[in-house]
């Protein structure tokens, strides 16, 4: 096992709202080791990009801890968090949105250069952002255009560079490709694949597409309501899926054998609220197993070597 | 046209900007009448045989002549001259208010805008009974209780002005500021002054900007009440506005007295309003071709 990178023990975020408290993302706990990818697949508004969002510090955790190499950054501030932000970065979901319109590409891929310090003269800085651009595979003729005038796959790749700008350990990818077509989608993912082996970053692969899941990560964590119920190595959650939910959501992916029937699990009824929830599996008023003892708070078990299932009735379910 | 393009980006920023100011013909026509008002402003008077407030008793209300290119007033005072030097403190005072006013305005609206909760609240509030009073009314309080000099009554004019601004400014980061690349400017570092004034306030400023420049008129306007009332810019000192509320008296019956300084009024504010669209246009990356 590779030396561990991020360690995530009980993050809870939720935020006041008028009806009460969403519980965006309760108690969620997991390492990422040095070059590693965990993918975190979930429907819409499990909570996954505020996961994100929370361990690189753009919110702040309401409970819980974020461990960068043993160090407890949950609540750093001013110079250290300066120095955990170099260290961690962020690729968004919608290149169209996550570049300022009036910044000129080399200008945002500039600006971390500039905020970093390290740089003492323009022409060090430029030389810098042209290394980078040329690494993610911006043409130079492209590098004054300003965002508008690129495509979403370019776009992405600059906001890649601009996230490569301060050489982070960890990058969390926020649906990194769901908003490019899926030629662009290949590319870019192949893209992360590569800088990855080079540079041995960490990823944190927020995505609800599995197929691309599939692809890129070692592990796995399944996110249902802000609660994990399933974190597995990628090989292990595909071939012994354990959790009734997981069980559902791999049984939506389309299959291109025609001659298997396709058997799909449909969940009956609608997704519950994250506003103050009820103890207990949440998943349980859409279970097809659901009993009693489902009521009562879940933990983590592990089942077999780093397959971990939140679920009391796993034994006799599967 | 793109070899054209490229040549530009080599200069530096601002010729790139009045380049791409320019392009269009209203902009341009908008320049050249906004540049020769004010060259008439600053240079007219030297050339003028007149003195500012010389009376002429004999040409006393007499209409445009050869002596007198635009006519005299009630006093016999040449309107030419008269218009020429007092276009320096109309278009000062329009100006400068206006651009007074619009500063304060995206200061306090982006820190209230950006940090939102308590101080955004506060400053709101605030702004809230500011605009319940009348801008007039404000203005003479101001007006009154500093003087009437230049710079006080730059002042009075810029107070009314500032909630409007304030509102919109605020709304405009409002919903710019959850876009994700002010996110992205957070996690590389960028201090919360760096995100108002690099990433934010580009992406705002434009109806800021068209709102600037349509507001020098009403504000030259403004100025006009304030010396009407005896407040401002005081008399013998011609002023745009001063003159206006001058010949409004004699409308019927020597009309010249009120169109001289009317026209002249209403071509400035055409001319810095055709400015005003091109600034906004060449401001946005995106009307680039």
């Amino acid at each position: 096992m590779a030396e561990e990178l991020i360690r995530v023990e009980n993050l809870k975020k939720y935020f006041k709202v008028p009806s009460g408290t969403n519980h965006a993302v309760d108690d969620v706990s997991f390492t990422i080791s040095k070059g590693e990818t965990l993918g975190v697949v979930g429907e819409s508004g499990c909570g996954k990009s505020t996961l994100g969002r929370t361990l690189i510090h753009l919110l702040e955790a309401t409970d819980g801890k974020v461990l960068l190499k043993g160090q407890d950054i949950t609540h750093v501030k001013g110079k250290e968090l300066k120095h955990v932000r170099e260290k961690m970065q962020i690729v968004f979901q919608d290149p169209y949105s996550s570049l300022n319109p009036r910044l000129r590409i080399e200008n945002t891929v500039m600006e971390p250069l500039k905020m970093s310090g390290r740089f003492h003269s323009r022409a060090e800085l430029k030389r810098e952002a042209n290394r980078l651009m040329e690494l993610v595979g911006i043409d130079e003729r492209l590098r004054t255009s300003y965002p508008h005038e690129l495509d979403g796959g370019r776009r992405q790749r600059v906001c890649i560079a601009r996230a490569l700008a301060l050489n982070p350990e960890f990058i969390v990818c926020d649906e990194p490709v769901s908003a490019l077509d899926v030629s662009i989608q290949a590319a870019v993912l192949n893209l992360l694949k590569e800088l990855q082996r080079e540079m041995g970053m960490a990823y944190m692969f927020v995505t609800h597409d599995l197929s691309v899941v599939r692809h890129i990560s070692d592990n796995i964590c399944v996110m249902y309501l802000g609660q994990m119920v399933e974190k597995s190595p990628t090989k292990e959650l595909f071939n012994n899926t354990l959790h009734p939910y997981t069980k559902a959501l791999l049984s939506a992916i389309p299959s291109t054998d025609i001659h298997t029937p396709m058997k799909r699990i449909q969940l009956k009824g609608e997704i519950t609220s994250p506003i103050n929830p009820k103890p207990g599996c949440r998943f349980a008023s859409r279970c097809p197993y659901a009993k009693e003892e489902c009521r009562q708070p879940q933990e983590l078990k592990e089942i077999s070597q780093g397959h971990f299932v939140a679920c009391c009735r796993i034994k006799e379910i599967s | 046209m793109a070899a054209k393009t490229q040549k530009v980006q080599k200069t530096n920023l601002l010729l790139e900007f009045f380049y791409r100011m320019t392009k269009s013909f209203s902009s341009k026509l908008g320049l050249i009448l906004l540049l020769l008002i004010v060259l008439l402003c600053l240079v007219g008077p030297f050339f003028s045989p007149y003195e500012i407030n010389g009376v002429d008793l004999l040409n006393m209300y007499s209409g445009p002549s050869k002596a007198h290119l635009l006519g005299c007033d009630a006093m016999g005072r040449d309107m030419l001259t008269r218009l020429m030097y007092g276009g320096r403190y109309s278009l000062a005072l329009g100006v400068c208010a206006s651009l007074f006013g619009a500063l304060v305005g995206v200061v306090i609206g982006s820190v209230g805008g950006y940090f939102g909760g308590i101080t955004e609240t506060i400053i709101m509030r605030l702004m809230d009974v500011w605009s319940a009073l009348p801008g007039i009314l404000l203005c003479i309080l101001v007006s009154s209780a500093m003087g009437s000099g230049f710079f006080a009554t730059v002042i009075a004019l810029t107070v009314g002005g500032v909630p409007g601004t304030v509102r919109m400014i605020r709304g405009q980061i409002l919903s710019e500021r959850t876009k994700e690349y002010i996110e992205a400017a957070q996690s590389i570092n960028c201090s919360s002054f760096m995100i108002m004034f690099k990433h934010l306030l580009p992406n705002v400023i434009q109806p800021i900007i068209v709102t600037t420049t349509m507001g020098i008129g009403s504000t030259m306007i403004m100025a006009a009440s304030l010396s009407y009332i005896g407040l401002g810019i005081q008399p013998p000192n011609p002023e745009w506005g001063a003159m206006l509320s001058d010949g409004r008296s004699y409308i019927r019956v020597y009309p010249h007295m009120i169109l001289v300084p009317g026209i002249i009024i209403a071509l400035t504010v055409f001319a810095i309003n055709l400015l005003g669209d091109g600034v906004r246009d060449a401001l946005d990356p995106k009307l680039r071709d």
